[in-house]
């Protein structure tokens, strides 16, 4: 093979010979192709790409602009304030109490609905009555429109006058005075409660599906190992279902740090700005104050800490995953 | 295949027809008035009845009398409105003739080169209005007609206050807690305010501001944005006092201002509080909120804000604010003369008649028909000035800032010098 003399004196022995044989399954390439093979792939590839450029590159670049300017929203855009914006923003108490609330929300994502979303996965694995409706009542809340749902949630939790209020006087329990959107120490808790309640139902599907990936050879061979039930899980299921954990914490960090629909209706951000997210600090100095630059810093700010998490944690915990599939 | 041609050829033939009689139709209309065939696009945020009907009769009227105009009208809810004019100002694509509050926001409007002077083509309209038109002047040049000029006060539920065994509205901040106290002893919740949008919370400030800060004081802090009188403090003192009374809804930190039933002016409208300071737009509010669409109906009070012992403010100052209609930079002249048509005897009285608002138009002042806007514009016309509310007349940044600040003093969470203090440091910024 042509690669030999490349591949030898890099890798010696055993895994020169495994080398050898994956690339013996591997088509040989005929010479001389190459260019038009990347002909090939700029063809397909282009309209995407032309799409991104329109609907992605072009927004950040636009926004990393308007970073640089004091800018009111319209009129030209020529008042050019340098890294002030982005000073600005992380002297702001409100900024950088929203990058807490952020990862608040991401912390807390993870210490409870990775447990309670492992559990309804392992749970509505077995074979019990109901399944297929209790996955379907799970689930739908993460189907439900996210605004559609804060809608309902904040008319449940009107103080006084909502459904849960109610129920809690008429049990005997004072609920909170300012209700628990008002009360600045309960507002961020029951905000999390309703993403909980919200998004709980994506992790059990995917953690239901990593595990309809188990063989029952496992589960049988453990069986007549002398295992229970929660020595299964525990030693097989879900160390096997690990790659589709680590997925979903990914996804769960992302959306956590991006998140502002939820809070934007419950609570605005408010009260005393205990709920606040970089999504929600932007948009109220952007659309709400006029303060573009600032709210392009504040994006641009957002960006690099959503992407600095996500490489860190690509590095840190993913790299295993794709490690074990090559 | 052969019929599968046919079919769409004939498809093609239809189509054509179609755009050539819909065609025909358009010009007949055209030419056989007068030719021109300009469109004229207006938004208001009168969507409900009357005065969404009316505003369409209005606008038939102006196109009988000038032929070959057409009026496109949009009718929004007022929180819509701004947000889809914000956007507008944005990608450079606003409607002919639409509202504008004053203020900074109408300095940055100018600026960007976006809104027609109007101060030679209205003058006779300018003049007829007076001093109302200042808020809507940049420079001296006048750039929007007002055509509603509110106070802000206290609306209540007559039949909640003599539950409470009240007799007659507080005048000054004392009698206003005693009020508070007794409607509290009869179990009912005194005051709502929609503190969750903040600006409602905020107009407390700023009344009290008016009351603490003598006339000269706020005008020059409106040009020079300088804060540092001790009344700006005293003000957020005054606040606080009304806050230790405990008079509001529960949950009012997220309370919304006029969104549902559950917000500030639902509960007024639906008998669940006492009262509420509002703008002059609140009988339309609690209209849309009731199902029977009459809102308090004839259980509607108002009162002025009460007087503030030792403050060097004029007690009769009142804050309020308006909108004005205002024509695009690029709109035809026919909208021009549509802002003026909006303007006249004729329109400013049914207006006032079907209580859409406090006319300026003084011709329009007897016709108002709701008593309670009567006694509203009387004390309007009594005030020795009226203060543009600070966050319209500091513009989105500065009264942004300011109204946040507010807010967390709401909360229990900012100190009257904090308030200060923010709006200062905002203000800053922008020079």
């Amino acid at each position: 093979m042509t690669h030999e003399g490349a591949t030898g004196p890099v890798a010696p022995t055993l895994t020169a010979v495994v080398t050898r044989r994956d690339e013996r399954r591997v088509a040989p390439r005929p010479v001389g192709t190459g260019w038009r093979q990347r002909l090939e792939i700029v063809m397909f590839v282009s309209p995407a790409l032309a799409l991104m450029a329109v609907f992605v590159l072009w927004p950040v670049i636009s926004a990393v602009r308007m970073s640089f300017y004091r800018w009111k929203g319209f009129g030209p855009m020529d008042q050019w304030v340098g890294l002030d914006n982005y000073r600005l923003v992380l002297q702001d108490e409100v900024f950088t109490d929203a990058v807490m609330h952020n990862f608040t929300i991401v912390v807390l994502s993870i210490l409870i609905q990775l447990p309670l979303g492992l559990g309804l996965a392992l749970l509505l694995n077995r074979r019990i009555r109901g399944r297929g409706l209790l996955r379907t009542i799970v689930f739908v809340p993460y189907v439900v429109a996210e605004v559609i749902a804060g809608v309902v949630w904040f008319q449940l939790l009107q103080p006084q006058y909502g459904v849960i209020d109610t129920v809690l006087t008429n049990i005997g329990i004072t609920p909170p005075e300012q209700g628990f959107l008002g009360t600045p120490e309960l507002a961020l808790p029951t905000v999390f409660v309703v993403l909980t309640w919200k998004y709980l139902g994506l992790a059990v599907l995917l953690f239901l599906a990593g595990l309809q990936g188990v063989p029952d050879e496992l589960y049988e061979a453990a069986q007549l190992d002398g295992a229970s039930w929660w020595q299964t899980q525990r030693s097989v299921a879900i160390p096997l279902i690990g790659p589709t954990i680590r997925t979903w914490a990914f996804l769960s960090i992302i959306g956590s740090l991006q998140q502002f629909d939820m809070i934007w209706v419950l609570t605005h951000g408010g009260p005393a700005n205990r709920t606040t997210t970089m999504a929600t600090y932007l948009v109220e100095q952007g659309t709400e104050r006029g303060n573009y630059g600032i709210a392009g810093a504040a994006s641009v700010l957002l960006f690099v800490i959503a992407f600095v998490t996500a490489v860190a944690y690509q590095v840190v915990v993913m790299r295993r995953d794709t490690a074990v599939q090559r | 295949m052969r019929s599968k041609t046919r079919r769409a050829a004939l498809a093609a033939l239809c189509a054509g027809a179609l755009t050539l009689t819909a065609a025909a139709c358009g010009s007949d209309d055209d030419s056989s008035e007068d030719g021109s065939g300009t469109t004229i696009t207006w938004w208001h945020n009168s969507n409900n009845e009357p005065g969404m009907g009316y505003y369409e009769k209005v606008a038939k009227d102006f196109e009988a009398d000038n032929p070959g105009v057409n009026i496109e009208i949009q009718a929004m809810a007022h929180e819509d409105m701004v947000s889809k004019l914000a956007a507008g100002f944005q990608s450079g694509d606003i409607p002919d003739v639409y509202m504008e509050r004053g203020g900074g926001e109408l300095a940055d409007h100018v600026e960007a080169g976006m809104v027609r002077d109007i101060s030679d083509a209205a003058s006779e309209e300018i003049e007829k209005i007076g001093g109302s038109v200042a808020g809507w002047q940049v420079d001296g040049k006048t750039y929007a007609l007002p055509f509603s000029l509110g106070v802000v006060g206290f609306w209540y539920n007559t039949e909640l206050f003599e539950q409470a065994g009240i007799t007659a509205p507080p005048t000054t901040l004392t009698e206003l807690g005693d009020v508070v106290a007794q409607l509290e002893d009869a179990g009912i919740d005194p005051i709502s305010v929609g503190a969750g949008d903040k600006w409602p919370a905020a107009h407390y400030w700023y009344y009290t501001a008016l009351r603490e800060c003598s006339e000269e004081v706020l005008t020059d802090a409106v040009t020079s944005l300088d804060f540092s009188d001790p009344c700006f403090v005293k003000a957020g003192e005054d606040v606080e006092t009304i806050l230790g009374w405990e008079p509001f809804n529960p949950g009012f930190l997220t309370t919304p201002a006029q969104e549902g039933a559950t917000s500030a002016s639902g509960l007024l409208a639906t008998g669940k509080v006492a009262m509420e300071m509002q703008g002059h737009w609140e009988p339309g509010v609690m209209q849309g909120l009731t199902d029977d669409g009459k809102g308090l109906g004839d259980k509607t009070g108002w009162f002025p804000f009460p007087a503030v012992d030792g403050g060097a403010g004029d007690p009769a100052a009142a804050l309020g604010g308006g909108d004005a209609w205002a024509v695009s930079e690029e709109a035809p002249d026919e909208a021009v003369e549509f802002v003026k048509y909006l303007l006249s005897d004729e329109v400013q009285i049914g207006f006032a008649e079907n209580s859409m608002g406090l006319p300026t138009n003084s011709a329009a002042s007897d016709s108002v028909a709701d008593p309670a806007l009567a006694g509203l514009l009387e004390v309007r016309d009594a005030a020795p000035y009226v203060q543009l509310y600070f966050d319209t007349a500091f513009g989105t940044s500065v009264g942004g800032a300011m109204n946040d600040e507010i807010a967390l003093l709401f909360a229990g969470e900012a100190s009257p010098e904090d308030v200060v203090e923010a709006t200062q440091a905002a203000a800053d910024q922008e020079s």
